[in-house]
């Protein structure tokens, strides 16, 4: 019986869809089965991260809907044969979904694969609160800045109200990634440094992605950041994230600020 | 302006499915007891029944057709409830109905009676951004940390173990001896017994420290605790 973690944060665009891929492929690359889900119907990305927008046919809704069965509408990764992805629709929106046909798709998922992650939308509506709603686990990506802080704080709550785990009266184990972190900006006070978010969240870190142009290079290309950039500093993090995750206990890695060839050379910082 | 808080005893109505034959039912107990819900207030509650937002409005004109007036809804989600409608309650309370029947109280006293109930409210977890805690019974002790974005109101006092965030309103109930304490002062906004401020209007210079916030005449007085 699998695992099923839901990848949420309340904030759009702190790279959600980007670290569901990370954290997949890493994790199926040690062996395992994997399933990523895309729960934003309507504005679907996990497809185009994973470079498989050509060869979607079937989608979540289709699998809802019992217009397809779950291994039709399954898209296996080209690089990793222990990965899957599960596409949202792109034409429908979120009101397609029901909590039963959701209920059921993860039940199956959970029977077929040893992870099943869950992309959920932005925002705290019917869409995120149904990616959420069957989960074991939560990982909350933040930002460093006070809006998406605050905005994980809010689905924090969420996760333990709105979801079956809570509604037994269960505590569902939450695992807090920061994400786009800037040392730099960071130590010029211009980003909340990696304590103040902890103490506002008060959530286990298993993770510290830094802000890098590898991303965008990997997400252009259609590939996990973990597949394409595996020396990249992100990939490297976001490795140890997936190690975490699967129960391993490692030091945390806090990005320093990068030197510059002159800065090696003389050893000085820059101003 | 105050902001107060008020506590009152309501009749609560709840429609089983199918909702025609409620009605029915509704319709036969008025013919025996016709004017029963004449100007008393009347909660509708939603919990047994799945109804969209035109139906909730048709069921509050039938009721209102029958001489029943709603003055709030529970039980189902805000997004049904337009403009016209009732407002959503939340955090009610069964209670015996012969309470109600001491009309003759002044208003502005809460009615009905609160012994044997718990009088302080623990919470050993922090309190989320968006979160409510509403206890007008007595006082609140959060062992944690209230966030931004939330709201903890209360009849008593507020102990916050932890950094206030978010707004804290005590002695909502008319009490002004309560008073708000918390470990850090970060808060939104302060209220005893209706009177508040906000963080602007707080000296910047109680935010660091243990605090704790009183009640002196028409000022909220804020002091460090050490």
């Amino acid at each position: 019986m699998g695992k099923v973690i839901v990848v949420t944060s309340g904030k759009g665009g702190v790279g959600k869809t980007t670290s569901t891929a990370a954290l997949g492929a890493a994790l199926a690359r040690t062996g395992q089965n994997v399933a990523v889900v895309d729960f934003d119907v309507g504005l679907r990305n996990l497809d185009l991260i994973m470079g498989a927008e050509r060869r979607v046919v079937f989608d979540l809704i289709n699998v809802v809907q019992g217009v397809a069965k779950l291994p039709q509408a399954l898209i296996r990764d080209k690089r990793i044969e222990t990965l899957y992805l599960l596409p949202a629709s792109q034409t429908r929106d979120k009101d397609a979904l029901t909590e039963d046909g959701v209920a059921r798709v993860i039940a199956e998922l959970r029977q077929r694969f040893d992870w099943v992650i869950c992309d959920s939308p932005a925002g705290i509506e019917r869409g995120a609160t149904l990616a959420m709603r069957y989960a074991d686990e939560a990982v909350i990506v933040a930002n460093p800045e006070v809006s998406s802080v605050r905005d994980s704080d809010r689905i924090i709550g969420l996760l333990d109200s709105k979801t079956t785990k809570a509604e037994r009266g269960e505590r569902m184990a939450k695992h807090l990634l920061i994400t786009r972190f800037d040392p730099a900006r960071a130590a010029r006070g211009e980003m909340l440094g990696i304590e103040d978010v902890l103490e506002i969240l008060s959530i286990p870190l298993i993770g510290i992605i830094p802000e890098s142009e590898e991303v965008l290079r990997a997400s252009n290309i259609g590939a996990p950041i973990t597949v394409c950039g595996r020396d990249s500093a992100p990939a490297r993090a976001y490795n140890d994230a997936a190690r975490r995750i699967a129960g391993e206990t490692l030091d945390m890695i806090v990005p320093g600020e990068k030197k510059g060839f002159f800065n090696r050379l003389f050893g000085r910082r820059a101003a | 302006m105050r902001l107060r808080g008020r506590s009152y005893m309501a009749f609560a109505l709840a429609p089983e499915p199918p909702v025609a034959e409620w009605l029915a039912e509704l319709d036969d107990w008025l013919r025996t007891s016709a004017g029963f819900f004449a100007g008393r207030p009347v909660v509708l509650d939603l919990a047994a029944v799945t109804l969209t937002s035109s139906a909730v409005s048709h069921l509050v004109s039938e009721l209102a057709a029958r001489g029943i007036r709603i003055m709030g809804i529970e039980g189902t989600d805000a997004e049904k409830l337009g403009p016209g409608l009732p407002p959503l309650m939340q955090g009610g309370r069964q209670t015996p109905v012969e309470a109600i029947e001491a009309r003759s109280r002044p208003g502005g006293a809460p009615a009905g009676t609160l012994d044997r109930e718990p009088t302080s409210l623990l919470l050993q977890s922090p309190v989320r951004s968006g979160q409510s805690v509403f206890f007008p019974n007595g006082d609140v002790v959060i062992v944690g940390s209230v966030g931004s974005g939330a709201e903890v109101v209360a009849g008593g006092s507020i102990h916050v173990y932890g950094t206030l965030r978010g707004r804290a309103m005590a002695g909502t109930l008319g009490n002004r001896q309560a008073r708000i304490f918390c470990h850090r002062m970060e808060a939104e906004l302060l209220a005893i017994d209706g009177y508040y401020l906000t963080a602007d209007n707080m000296d910047a210079h109680h935010r660091a420290g243990p605090v704790q916030a009183w009640l002196d005449g028409e000022a909220l007085m804020i002091a460090g605790l050490d």
